[in-house]
C-alpha cells in the first residue's frame, strides 16, 4: 500500500553477507521531499543499504518501501520510481554526453514527445549546455556528477539515491551540486543521499548517522548537535597542542580530547564550571592557554563523540 | 519486453563498437585477414618439395630418370652433390626433404636386365609428408621402369598387352584436390567464434568491470533487454563477416559454390546465436575482461579449430574425440559450411547438421538469459 506520507520505509533491514553483518536491523522513514543524509565512514553500511533500497541487492530479512512498492517484491516498479547515482563513476565514458542522454531516457522510456524538453532539461540543470558533443570521459569531476545526476533523473523519479555523489570533487562544485539536490527537493522529490563530509551533512533535513551497520542517531543536524552529544564542548588554543592533548585525555571530568585544526575540543559536563579548573590544571603542566571557551558542538563533534562511546562500550562488552 | 529500452542498449552498444577501435579492427580486419591467412599459409598440398641428388653412374639413363623427378611437380631438384655426407646435412638443416642416390652401376644393370635399386631417403619427422613422398618418388621410378619396359618390348618386336585392370579416377566436389577449397569454408566458423563469443564475452565484462552495469541494472530496463540489446548489433555484425568471408572465399579464392545461399545465412545465424550466447554466459559467469576472453577462446576458438573437422578429419580422430566432437556445435557449423561450399548438398539433407545446431542455439541462448540476474551478487 502506498504511503502518503513517506516516500521511504525502512523496517529492520538487515544484510549478512557470509557471517558478516552489513546492515544491521535498520529503521527509518523519510518524508515526501525530504533530503535525508545517510552519514558515516567507509564501510559503514552506508552503499549496501542504498543498493538495497534501490533493488540491486536482495535484504537478508526485513522489509523496504520505496515509493510504495516492496524493494525485494516489486523491484522492477522501484526501479521505474528512482534514479540512482552509484558510487563511482558509471556512465559511459566513450559516449558523447548527448549519447548517455539519450541511453538513459531510452532506459527510463521518456516518451518520444517529451524526450526533447527533458533532455534540454537535464542538459541545463547540469549546466552542461553547449557541451553535449563532448566525450563524457574528458569532462572535469564536477561536471561528470552533475551530468549522472541529470542522467538518473530523466524520467522525473518521486525519489533518487546518491551514493557518495560528492566524493572526488571540487568544493566549488560541489556547492553547486548541493543547489541542485535543494532544487530538486523544492520540487518534492525525496532525496537519500551518503556522505562522509561532515560539512555536507549539514545541508540536510534530516541525518541518520550509521556505524558498522547500526543507526547510531537519527534527527536533524541541530537536533544532533544539541542532544546527541555526552556533555558541553570546550575549545582551547594552547602550546605545546600534542603535551596538552596527552595530559587532558587523562586529565579528571574530561570525557573525551580531540585536536581540531589548530586547537583542542574537549568534552565536559558543565563547561562554565570546567573553564577556570581547566585553565589550572594545564598551567599546572607548563601549557600556556592562549584562549578558552565554550563552542557549539559540529557535527563532527557529534560523530566523533557517538562512535568513540560506541567504541568503548563495544570494549566493555568484549 | 519494451522495444525503446532494447533499442537504447543496443544503439548505444553500436556506437561503443564504432569508436573502440580494438573491436572495429577484430570485426573488419580480421576475418580478411584469418581469411588470407589460411587460404594462402595453410596449404595442405606437397608440391615442389624440394630434394637433393646424388647420381653416382653419371650415365644417359641415370639423367633421364633425374630429369623425371625434375619434371614432376611434387619435386624440385635444388641441388646436384656428389656424396652421402651432403645428402645427410642437407635432411638434417631441413634445405631437402628426400634425398636420392643413383648407384654406380644403374645403367649397366639396366642393360643386363638385372633388377636396379634407386635409394631415397626421406625425412620422416613430418610422417605424412614422408609418406606422401615416398609415394610420388615410388610413381616417378615406376613410370620411368614401364618406359624402359616398353621400349624393350618395341626393341623386339612386340606390341605392348593393355594391363587388365585399372583405376579411372573421378574426384567429385573438389576436383582439382586443392585443400584450399576444404580449408576455407571452414574459416567461416573461426571468424563467428571471434567476433561471437571473445568479442561479446569483453564487452559485457567490461560493463561489470567498469561499474556501468550496477548503473544499468538501476534502470527498468529487463534482463532480457541488457541482453538482447547489447548481442543484436553483434549479430548483425557476424552475418556481416559472414557475407564478407563468403565473398572473398567465392571471387577471392575462387572456391566453388554449389549450395544455397539462404542455407548458409540460415546455418550461419544458428551459430550465431549459439557464439554469442556462450560468450554472453561466459561473460556474466566470469565478470572480468581477461577471465572472459581467456575462457571464451578455450571454449569456442580452440575446439572450432581442432576438433570441428576444420582442418583435421574428424573420421580419422580416436573414437573418444570422435563422440566429444558431437557435443560440439562447430563440428556441424563446419560440416554445413563444407556441404554448402563444395558438394551444393540440398537443404533438405542438411538436417543432420542443421537440427543439431538449432538445439544448442537454443539451449545456449536459455541457459544465457537463465544465467544473468540484474542483482549485484
Amino acid at each position: 500500500m502506498p504511503d502518503q506520507e513517506n516516500s521511504v520505509v525502512v523496517e529492520n533491514l538487515v544484510k549478512r553477507f557470509g557471517t558478516f553483518v552489513a546492515v544491521d536491523r535498520l529503521c527509518l522513514e523519510i518524508r515526501k521531499g525530504e533530503v535525508f543524509g545517510f552519514l558515516g565512514p567507509n564501510g559503514a553500511g552506508k552503499s549496501t543499504t542504498i543498493r538495497m533500497l534501490c533493488g540491486l541487492l536482495k535484504p537478508t530479512s526485513g522489509r523496504a518501501l520505496v515509493a510504495g512498492f516492496d524493494v525485494a517484491r516489486k523491484p522492477e516498479s522501484v526501479r521505474q520510481n528512482i534514479g540512482y547515482m552509484s558510487q563511482k563513476f558509471s556512465l559511459y565514458n566513450d559516449l558523447k554526453v548527448i549519447e548517455n542522454l539519450h541511453l538513459f531516457a531510452g532506459l527510463y522510456s521518456v516518451p518520444r514527445d517529451k524526450l526533447k524538453e527533458r533532455i534540454e532539461w537535464a542538459l541545463s540543470m547540469a549546466n552542461l549546455k553547449g557541451q553535449e558533443n563532448l566525450i563524457t570521459g574528458t569532462l572535469p569531476g564536477g561536471w561528470k556528477q552533475r551530468m549522472a545526476l541529470g542522467c538518473a533523473v530523466l524520467h522525473k523519479p518521486p525519489v533518487i539515491f546518491l551514493d557518495e555523489p560528492t566524493s572526488g570533487v571540487d568544493p566549488i562544485s560541489r556547492r553547486q551540486f548541493w543547489d541542485l539536490i535543494h532544487q530538486m527537493a523544492e520540487e518534492g522529490v525525496t532525496v537519500f543521499v551518503t556522505t562522509h563530509y561532515m560539512e555536507e551533512a549539514e545541508y540536510c533535513n534530516r541525518l541518520a548517522l550509521i556505524f558498522r551497520g547500526k543507526m547510531v542517531a537519527l534527527g536533524t543536524p541541530s537536533e544532533l548537535k544539541r542532544d546527541s552529544m555526552k556533555g558541553e564542548l570546550l575549545l582551547i588554543e594552547c602550546e605545546p597542542l600534542s603535551k596538552a592533548l596527552e595530559a587532558l585525555q587523562s586529565a579528571p571530568d574530561v570525557s573525551d580530547a580531540a585536536v581540531f585544526g589548530n586547537a583542542l575540543h574537549l568534552v565536559v559536563k558543565d563547561a562554565a564550571e570546567a573553564m577556570p579548573r581547566m585553565k589550572q590544571y594545564l598551567a599546572g603542566r607548563a601549557i600556556a592557554v592562549n584562549r578558552i571557551e565554550q563552542i557549539r558542538p559540529s557535527l563532527e563533534d557529534v560523530f566523533v563523540s557517538l562512535t568513540t562511546a560506541r567504541d568503548a562500550a563495544e570494549e566493555v562488552k568484549a | 519486453m519494451s522495444l525503446t529500452r532494447l533499442l537504447a542498449v543496443a544503439k548505444k552498444e553500436v556506437v561503443q563498437i564504432l569508436r573502440d577501435s580494438r573491436s572495429l579492427f577484430i570485426v573488419v580486419i580480421m576475418p580478411a585477414t584469418l581469411m588470407l591467412l589460411f587460404g594462402y599459409g595453410v596449404n595442405l598440398d606437397l608440391k615442389h618439395m624440394p630434394i637433393y641428388v646424388f647420381d653416382r653412374d653419371g650415365s644417359q639413363q641415370s639423367q633421364d630418370l633425374l630429369k623425371r623427378f625434375q619434371s614432376s611437380e611434387y619435386f624440385k631438384v635444388v641441388k646436384v652433390v656428389d656424396g652421402y655426407p651432403a645428402i645427410a646435412r642437407a635432411l638434417d638443416d631441413g634445405h631437402a626433404k628426400m634425398g636420392i642416390v643413383i648407384p654406380w652401376d644403374f645403367s649397366q644393370r639396366l642393360r643386363d636386365g638385372g633388377p636396379v635399386q634407386v635409394q631415397a631417403l626421406v625425412d620422416g619427422t613430418d610422417d605424412n609428408t614422408a609418406n606422401v613422398l615416398i609415394g610420388y618418388a615410388q610413381a616417378v621410378v615406376q613410370g620411368y621402369s614401364a618406359q624402359i619396359q616398353l621400349d624393350w618390348l618395341r626393341q623386339h618386336g612386340q606390341s605392348l598387352q593393355p594391363a587388365p585392370l585399372s583405376v579411372e579416377t573421378r574426384t567429385w566436389y573438389n576436383e582439382d584436390l586443392e585443400s584450399s577449397a576444404f580449408i576455407i569454408p571452414g574459416v567461416l566458423a573461426l571468424v563467428m567464434s571471434v567476433i561471437g563469443a571473445f568479442l561479446t564475452s569483453l564487452t559485457i565484462a567490461r560493463e561489470w568491470e567498469r561499474g556501468s552495469m550496477e548503473q544499468l541494472i538501476s534502470t527498468p530496463v529487463s534482463a532480457m533487454e541488457i541482453m538482447f540489446g547489447k548481442l543484436a548489433p553483434y549479430f548483425v555484425l557476424g552475418m556481416f563477416d559472414t557475407m564478407v568471408c563468403a565473398l572473398i572465399a567465392i571471387y577471392w579464392f575462387h572456391v566453388p559454390f554449389r549450395g544455397s545461399f539462404v542455407t548458409l545465412l540460415i546455418s550461419s545465424a544458428l551459430f550465431l546465436v549459439v557464439v554469442l550466447s556462450l560468450g554472453f554466459f561466459i561473460s556474466v559467469i566470469a565478470k572480468t575482461q581477461f577471465a572472459a576472453c581467456q575462457i571464451a577462446l578455450l571454449v569456442t576458438f580452440l575446439p572450432a579449430f581442432l576438433l570441428s573437422g576444420f582442418l583435421f578429419a574428424i573420421e580419422q580422430m580416436p573414437v573418444a574425440l570422435q563422440i566429444i566432437t558431437r557435443i560440439l556445435p562447430a563440428r556441424y557449423y563446419v560440416s554445413l559450411l563444407k556441404k554448402i561450399f563444395l558438394k551444393g548438398t540440398p537443404t533438405a539433407m542438411l538436417y543432420g547438421e542443421l537440427i543439431p545446431l538449432a538445439v544448442f542455439a537454443f539451449v545456449l541462448a536459455l541457459l544465457a538469459t537463465r544465467s544473468f540476474h540484474k542483482r549485484l551478487e
